[in-house]
């Protein structure tokens, strides 16, 4: 069977979609949330998508598939919050292991049905491991730039365990996304090489995604994309790319700066635009697809997809327009400075 | 600005690759980051690393940390990045500072500045757990500044490997496991040893590797550094040639360290020395870019003999250079050896004399002086006042260090010495026709508090008063507050000043205070002393005393706070304000105590180190009971001496040896420097100090969490529990909370372990010297005596420390250290005080001195407060294992005084008087 990196070489991967775009469509409530184990549970449940992993195993397989079946050679797990840190706003920190172990379970079994069906076209999963809601370079208090709700050793400890639950279920890769403070994307990338110098696994390639937050095109953290790129590439990782905040359009320049850059693969995975006076991501799939197909054309890509807003259909038009171009080459690595 | 057009160029180069088919290349470069990428090319020009955020080498900067006044701090940063520098160096190596804090601190607040953070930061230590908590903090790729084979491959390998997990590069200082690289052939050979271990073994990026293959000063006069700049230069190109894609990096300064004090030929040779090393392939360095002169624009005679002596061109090119340097030197400064000023009139020769501390002429000028005033009250009163006035301008305005001070105070007091028979004539004389009475500006009372023996600080505060006019009373060490209070009141004295060194003596501070409430005094009381804090001060002593309590930091502050009290017109405000601000400390104070974790007693003691020890194989000492030395020989001890607290004890801040070439303190430094050697070699030489010590090491076993059963082998010894502390507050996740209990193997594991105790002292004799200098008013020597005393003691702790871990106890018999890797710790094993951060409690010295037979073999004694006597000794424990680490205790609970009680056999007030400094609520 091929392998991640021949797939690569071959062609301009599909990543899914939007996981909580597709929740929401099933209107769940407290108590659907809750499932049996957690009916008494003290504290309110509802919004804790990644619960759904252990309450309702069978909407996020669902949803799996429903991207696999739109062409999705990468589907992520549903693990976005699942670390203590995280966790902590439901009180159940002491879930994280389990919810990363049974979330990778549920994507690794959803891709191999789809493998088994079409073994020339092999699915993978990758462990998504999300930005958490503290951060390391910024203080939560504007009168005290100095203060830090959170330390780098919780931080990598947390994505530690994360690793550790996501590796037990089973992901062929790693995927830290939404970095919007390279700092806890550095404390993640540390956690990973410790883990798997620690447990001697094989490392697993290692995906990382930033978050250019507006046109200023530099990070939350403040870091401009370049600054970005080279404060992780000792991750080595697999690929480099961009997703949420922006829509395709708005990316542009960021991806096209990227592609000159990164001496590994580039993806991609936009939000359907910008959100709408309510809040609602309105792009058209296919307008979505024509803006992707363009960054491919350009050279610019090896993995797209899409981020919030996105849907089955966003995935199926994508593929279906970039199945015929062929991916980003890798730069050469140069070994002298002449 | 040719290399911004190549740059430009190259990024339009890389941009056509993009649009064309022809595949895009990366090539090698260093890439580092801040917020904004610096991207290192064969084109970039020298890179510059400001330097001046660093507590060794800027004094401005290590102040500002000292006194938490980060937002200040960060203007330096600010300035360094504004006049150019595109890598910032930051470093919090100081005595007083806790380093990991201090540079997590500094590095969190440094993230929210995005003008400054823009650029990547070089985390500088010597200690790796102040690098590795700075790479905790910073979300760029960074630079470590720096690792070395100096503590073995398995060091090296294990730090390298850290800082990859964080992404940073990493400078590599020209060491192995014997020194440092001095010649060319082993700056290349350790260079490309370490390369190969970072590139093979860690995989480490070459391009992330930067070697500082070690500047050394040249034209010392010394023949063997001729060749050092060549050496360096060629080794550079070698290194270049041999792994290109590394880069190379160093001290510039280093070079032109023998002639500091002459700014434009070490200019001048920098550049010469740049000049060279960049051809060779010197990438960056740590440099004060606006003291670089432009190569083409240094005088052609000066370029050349720089050359000749970068480039050890000639054999007499240091003579040549030192010549030429004494011209240039007479064109712009005053010539120390100029007798022009003999010239001048008496008061002219009279001001001379004190503003450069000289006593040569002093007794026939001030005779002349004598002769020529009406009165010899005028001549104090006229000239000398004028003089020292100078002196106050140029010590308050920091132009003048304290070493200077105190000798132009020695003049001043070999003067009036002179004089003074007359002036009792006079007085007599003026008594007996008129009955008239003379005054000074004011009489200020001095004392070390009961108990407490330490007073070269407060020696000094009343020689720079006594600078400034006023009368001043030392009633000197160990002074019970009766006392203090009855002189106070029988001399009318108008201030009492308090100092004290040790913790205990704060406790006194606010005994004295009260008694000075009670007994209904009204005169300000100023604290002073290396404990002493304004926090302190206002939390704990301005509560007892309404009428004026001041905390004063150094000697130089002593006179504006002196001269507000006594001025009618400026006390109500000064006070008022000093009252507020203390205010605000003791709310702020109370108000922080609030938002710090404690854990329970019980809980603290389960997150003990965790030491293996199934794993330990305690080493039996190679000798047990005790072992005394008398009349060790000093010049033995010398060896060992750390100089770097000597500075701080003249209130000459930085790291030494850099002090010594220091912009601004250098010169002062560098002077006060030899004349400490030579005093040194005196007190060898003739032997002036006896040196005692005496160790012991016996059987023991924690048996409880903190505390330690001792078995003497010996039936003359008893057996004895010794009771430690542990950290109480909540720390981060796998940190435990540290006990010295946790270092000794507990009786459970079965094994007997050791511990060992010390005492020494430096100090046997050294009334009779002090009291010599004291007849000759010579305070000077005094407080450099003392001074000196202090650290060969603390050479002696270090030396007798070394010999037990290779000797006597024997664990370490393979240890082969420098002098600076021991004052760095790099040892294994500790020996904390009792009255020290890690055991802060006094009374276990008792024991400590008990089991040494302490006061018997070396001649130490202990006062009430548990300070010994002589002032210059040291004594604590040894603790063998490899662990065994230094921490401060911090802040404790009730539970845990309790508990400590109970364990003591005290009650709970007794033991929170011991404890007071660490607890952590109100009593």
């Amino acid at each position: 069977m091929k392998s991640l990196q021949d797939c690569a070489n071959e062609r301009v991967l599909i990543i899914d979609g939007a996981m909580g775009t597709m929740i929401q469509r099933y209107q769940l409530q407290e108590s659907d949330y809750r499932g049996t184990r957690f009916a008494n549970y003290p504290s309110d449940l509802k919004g804790n998508n990644d619960l759904l992993n252990l309450t309702q195993p069978q909407i996020v397989a669902a949803i799996h598939k429903e991207y696999l079946e739109a062409g999705a050679d990468i589907i992520e797990t549903n693990t976005f919050s699942s670390t203590s840190i995280a966790m902590a706003d439901y009180d159940m920190q002491s879930l994280a292991y389990e919810l990363n172990v049974s979330a990778a379970t549920i994507a690794k079994k959803a891709a191999a049905e789809y493998t088994a069906k079409n073994p020339d076209k092999p699915r993978f999963v990758a462990g998504a491991i999300g930005p958490l809601n503290k951060t390391l370079s910024l203080s939560p208090d504007v009168n005290n730039p100095g203060f830090r709700s959170v330390y780098f050793d919780e931080v990598a400890t947390a994505y530690e365990e994360q690793i550790k639950g996501l590796s037990d279920g089973g992901v062929d890769l790693l995927l830290i996304e939404t970095i919007f403070d390279t700092l806890n994307c550095k404390a993640a990338i540390y956690a990973i090489k410790k883990y798997f110098r620690e447990s001697g696994k094989p490392e697993l390639p290692i995906m990382i995604s930033g978050t250019i937050t507006d046109a200023s095109g530099r990070t939350l953290s403040g870091q401009t994309l370049e600054a970005f790129y080279i404060s992780v590439m000792h991750a080595n990782p697999f690929s480099i790319g961009l997703n949420c905040a922006l829509g395709g359009q708005q990316m542009r320049p960021y991806i096209e700066e990227l592609s000159n850059i990164a001496s590994c693969y580039v993806s991609c995975y936009p939000n359907a635009g910008l959100p709408n006076a309510f809040g609602e991501y309105d792009e058209e799939p296919e307008d979505t697809a024509c803006i992707i197909e363009d960054f491919a054309a350009s050279g610019f890509v090896n993995i797209v997809g899409g981020c919030c807003g996105t849907t089955p259909d966003h995935i199926r038009h994508i593929a279906d327009h970039v199945k015929h171009i062929k991916p980003r080459q890798k730069p050469e690595l140069a070994e002298t400075l002449a | 600005m040719s290399a911004t057009i190549i740059n430009n160029m190259d990024t339009i180069n890389e941009s056509i690759g993009t649009e064309s088919e022809e595949r895009r290349v990366i090539k090698p470069f260093m890439r580092l980051s801040g917020l904004e990428p610096l991207v290192v090319r064969p084109e970039t020009n020298f890179i510059n690393v400001g330097e001046r955020t660093n507590v060794t080498g800027s004094k401005k900067f290590a102040r500002l940390v000292r006194e938490g006044l980060y937002e200040e701090a960060l203007s330096v940063a600010r300035q360094q990045v504004e006049s150019g520098a595109q890598i910032l160096d930051v470093n919090m190596d100081d005595a007083l500072l806790d380093g990991e804090t201090a540079m997590s601190t500094f590095l969190n607040l440094l993230a929210a500045e995005p003008d400054i953070s823009r650029i990547p930061v070089m985390i500088d230590s010597s200690k790796f757990s102040v690098i590795e908590a700075g790479l905790k903090c910073v979300q760029g790729k960074c630079v470590v500044n720096s690792i070395s084979l100096k503590e073995g491959e398995a060091k090296f390998i294990e730090h390298a490997h850290i800082c990859k997990s964080y992404g940073a590069a990493v400078v590599v200082m020209a060491f192995d496991e014997h020194g440092q690289a001095d010649t060319e052939d082993k700056r290349v050979t350790f260079c490309h040893r370490a390369y190969k271990i970072l590139t093979e073994v860690v995989g480490y990026d070459p391009q992330d590797i930067i070697f500082d293959p070690n500047i050394f000063a040249i034209a010392t006069g010394i023949e063997e550094h001729n060749n050092y700049a060549v050496e360096f230069i060629n080794a550079t190109r070698r290194i270049k040639e041999l792994m290109p894609l590394v880069k190379v990096s160093g001290g510039v300064s280093n070079v032109s360290f023998s002639f500091r004090g002459n700014e434009t030929v070490r200019e001048a040779m920098h550049s010469v020395f740049l000049f060279h090393a960049i051809k060779a392939g010197m990438d960056m360095g740590i440099v004060n870019a606006g003291m670089l002169q432009i190569y083409d624009d240094i005088e052609p005679q000066l370029r050349d003999l720089c050359e000749d002596a970068v480039l050890n061109r000639r054999e007499d090119a240091t003579e040549r250079l030192i010549q030429f340097a004494e011209t240039v030197k007479a064109k712009g400064k005053v010539v120390e050896k100029d007798e022009k000023w003999r010239l001048g009139t008496v008061e002219e020769r009279l001001s001379h004399a004190l503003v450069n501390g000289i006593t040569d002429y002093i007794d026939g000028d001030t005779e002349e002086a004598r002769l020529k005033y009406p009165r010899p009250l005028e001549v104090i009163e006229g000239p000398l006042m004028a003089g020292m006035n100078i002196v106050g301008d140029l010590f308050g305005s920091g132009k003048m260090f304290l070493p200077q001070v105190v000798k132009s105070a020695r003049v001043m007091k070999k003067s009036v010495a002179i004089l003074t028979p007359y002036i009792e004539e006079e007085k007599l004389r003026i008594q007996a026709e008129h009955g008239g009475e003379i005054k000074a500006a004011g009489k200020i009372l001095l004392a070390t508090v009961k108990g407490d023996v330490h007073d070269i600080g407060k020696n000094i505060v009343g020689v720079v008063l006594a600078c400034n006019g006023y009368e001043i009373i030392d009633l000197g060490v160990m002074v019970p507050a009766e006392k203090i209070l009855q002189a106070a009141r029988q001399e009318k004295v108008d201030i009492i000043g308090l100092s004290g060194l040790i913790t205990p003596s704060l406790d006194e501070m606010v005994h004295v205070a009260r008694e000075l409430k009670r007994q209904e005094f009204d005169i300000p009381l100023i604290i002073g002393g290396a404990t002493t804090s304004r926090t302190h001060t206002a939390v704990k002593i301005a509560q007892e005393y309404a009428h004026g309590v001041v905390h004063v930091l150094d000697a130089s502050r002593s006179v504006t706070v002196t001269g507000s009290l006594l001025n009618k017109a400026l006390k109500p405000n000064f006070l008022a304000g000093i009252q507020e601000e203390y205010h605000k400390l003791n709310d702020a104070f109370r108000n922080k105590k609030q938002t710090k974790q404690f854990l329970p007693i019980a809980v603290a003691q389960q997150n003990k180190t965790a030491i293996n020890w199934g794993a330990f194989t305690p080493v039996r000492p190679k000798m047990t009971g005790v072992k005394k030395f008398e009349n060790y020989d000093l010049g033995e001890i010398a060896k060992y001496i750390d100089w770097q607290p000597f500075f701080i004890a003249w209130e000459l801040h930085g790291k030494f040896p850099q002090i010594l070439t220091d912009e601004i303190v250098g010169v002062e430094a560098t002077r006060v420097f030899n004349d400490a050697k030579e005093l040194l070699k005196k007190v060898i030489d003739e032997k002036w100090l006896g040196a005692n010590a005496v160790i012991g090491m016996y059987p023991a076993n924690a048996v409880a969490a903190d505390t330690i059963q001792v078995t003497p082998e010996q039936t003359d010894i008893a057996p004895v529990k010794l009771e430690f502390l542990r950290q109480q507050v909540k720390k981060a996740p796998g940190q435990p909370n540290f006990s010295l209990a946790d270092f000794i193997a507990p009786q459970e594991t079965g094994k007997t372990d050791y511990i060992g105790g010390f005492a020494v002292t430096t100090g046997i004799g050294i009334e009779k010297w002090l009291d010599k200098f004291k007849a000759e008013h010579d305070d000077y020597n005094s407080i450099m005596l003392k001074a000196l005393a202090d650290r060969l003691a603390e050479a002696f702790a270090e030396l007798m420390h070394e010999r037990v871990r290779k000797e006597f106890w024997g664990y370490a018999t393979e240890e082969h250290l420098s002098n600076e890797d021991l004052i760095k710790e790099a040892y294994a094993g500790i020996r904390p005080a009792p009255g020290y951060p890690a055991c802060p409690e006094h009374t276990e010295k008792y024991k400590l001195f008990d089991l040494l037979n302490a006061t018997e073999n070396t001649g130490i004694t202990l006062t009430e407060s548990l300070a010994m006597y002589p002032a210059s000794s040291v004594s604590g424990w040894y603790f063998a294992n490899p662990e065994g680490k230094y921490f401060g205790l911090g802040k404790i609970e009730k539970d845990q005084v309790t508990d400590y009680a109970n364990r003591k056999g005290w009650t709970i007030e007794e033991a929170e008087k011991w404890l007071r400094p660490n607890l952590e609520y109100d009593m």
